[in-house]
């Protein structure tokens, strides 16, 4: 029991690596200011044109969706990094990250988006259409508010599959929150500043996944 | 050399396909092995804990709800790292592979756990009044009436995480398990030719384009209805 407490909640280790920790936390924030919105937009651009009605706009379109679905996100973002540059293009830790959580997230974002948009009946179309409405105001005014609202579970919890998506930036050695803790445990020899880490994720996620179940309740009731 | 053929010989050098084909190969069949084992026990124990919680023990059921917010608020890779550094120093020594394998089957089953839970919530109060008017107990009606509708509801967002969760195996590579991603970048340091990382593109595509195929048909076949 005592050398649990010794290597998993030293608080004297946790003390010491806080201040690493709380820079690597501020580099999380900074990843994921960058990469859901990106991700936000982006989904939404993949999910109109996924849904285009000229066929060779939808299929390659469908078809990209569906090979950054099926790749693992850290497998991309090592070819990012680490393989691209063998065609001359060298990108930074970050700018990897934004690229590779870009084409990931924008894939799945689309798919909600499109789940969403699907959901809407033609007869709102034709309705809109028919009071004058042109077809991007019918999408903007009509359209995506409904379909927005009726996928607003699936958006919060991708979003928080967003952020713990960050933690794989650690591998590309941008020093955000897990890296930090790894650092620090790598130094000192001991867990605690993994499990102060996590503690700040949990603190962090803990109450909007919470959320998320009471939201999908709601819709189900 | 022109750019296209600088492209070619940097990512689809045939020469270098052909010396690391084996060890992708190998790891293919490290991450089969492992994603196979993740989500037979990763489902299953997700099952066991939905029909735990529906006997609504509340000290039980406060315990499982711990669990799956835990499991499903923290990145895996943290979860990877914890136990894999941690548990040594405790005197636990698992290799590497098994610590992949109980992480993930941990998560899924956490994931697992709150979908067929929506589900078995998601049927009638009177399916349950009616099946035990026929004379069926509590464990009858949840397994001949209850849960044969409420699995029907979970397959489309069961199968769809249930994906993502396998598509984790790729996190092995961090602690050494020897799967595609770990293979594709041994091969690159080695052979200085990002060729691997593209061959272990292809396997994972090779691999998981036709289930994610496979979940996009189950959820248009599960849509929601148009209003």
């Amino acid at each position: 029991m005592d050398a649990i407490v010794q290597q998993f909640f030293n608080i004297g280790i946790m003390a010491q690596a806080l201040p690493l920790i709380l820079s690597g936390l501020k580099q999380t924030a900074i990843i994921c200011l960058i990469v859901i919105p990106l991700g936000l937009v982006g989904g939404l651009v993949f999910a109109l044109l996924s849904l285009a009605p000229l066929r060779i706009v939808r299929w390659p379109m469908v078809v990209t969706i569906d090979v950054f679905r099926s790749i693992p996100p850290l497998v991309l973002l090592i070819f990012v990094y680490a393989g691209l540059p063998f065609a001359g293009v060298r990108l930074s830790p970050l700018s990897a990250v934004a690229l590779a959580f870009f084409l990931n997230t924008s894939s799945y974002y689309g798919e909600i988006y499109r789940a969403g948009i699907e959901s809407i009946g033609l007869g709102q179309w034709d309705a809109a259409r028919s009071t004058g409405l042109r077809t991007h105001q019918t999408l903007s005014y009509v359209v995506l508010p409904q379909a927005v609202r009726n996928v607003l579970p699936d958006l919060v919890s991708n979003t928080v599959e967003v952020v713990k998506l960050t933690s794989i930036a650690s591998v590309v050695a941008l020093p955000e929150l897990l890296y930090s803790a790894d650092m620090a445990r790598s130094v000192t020899f001991n867990s605690s500043p993994i499990v102060l880490a996590a503690a700040i994720y949990l603190a962090v996620l803990w109450p909007v996944v919470r959320l998320i179940s009471r939201l999908e309740r709601h819709i189900a009731a | 050399m022109d750019a296209w053929s600088r492209f070619t010989d940097a990512f689809f050098k045939l020469s270098v396909m052909e010396r690391y084909l084996p060890a992708i190969l190998k790891g293919v069949v490290v991450t089969i092995e492992i994603a196979a084992a993740v989500v037979v026990t990763g489902i299953l124990l997700g099952l066991a804990l939905a029909i735990v919680r529906s006997f609504r023990v509340i000290a039980l059921n406060a315990l499982i709800v711990i669990f799956v917010d835990m499991l499903r608020a923290l990145p895996p890779l943290v979860l990877l790292l914890l136990v894999y550094f941690g548990l040594p120093n405790v005197g636990i020594n698992m290799p590497s592979f098994a610590v992949l394998w109980l992480v993930l089957a941990l998560v899924l089953a956490a994931f697992a756990e709150e979908i067929f839970w929506a589900g078995i919530l998601s049927i009638p109060k009177g399916q349950w009044e009616a099946a035990r008017s026929t004379g069926l107990g509590f464990l009858g009606t949840l397994a001949y009436v209850v849960l044969p509708q409420a699995i029907r509801l979970t397959v489309p967002p069961l199968t769809n995480r249930t994906i993502a969760i396998t598509k984790n195996t790729a996190l092995g590579t961090v602690i050494g398990v020897g799967e595609i991603l770990n293979q594709a970048t041994s091969a690159e340091s080695f052979s200085g030719n990002a060729t691997p990382l593209m061959m272990g593109a292809v396997a994972y595509l090779i691999l998981f384009v036709p289930v994610v195929v496979l979940g996009r048909f189950l959820e248009t076949r599960f849509a929601w209805r148009r209003i």
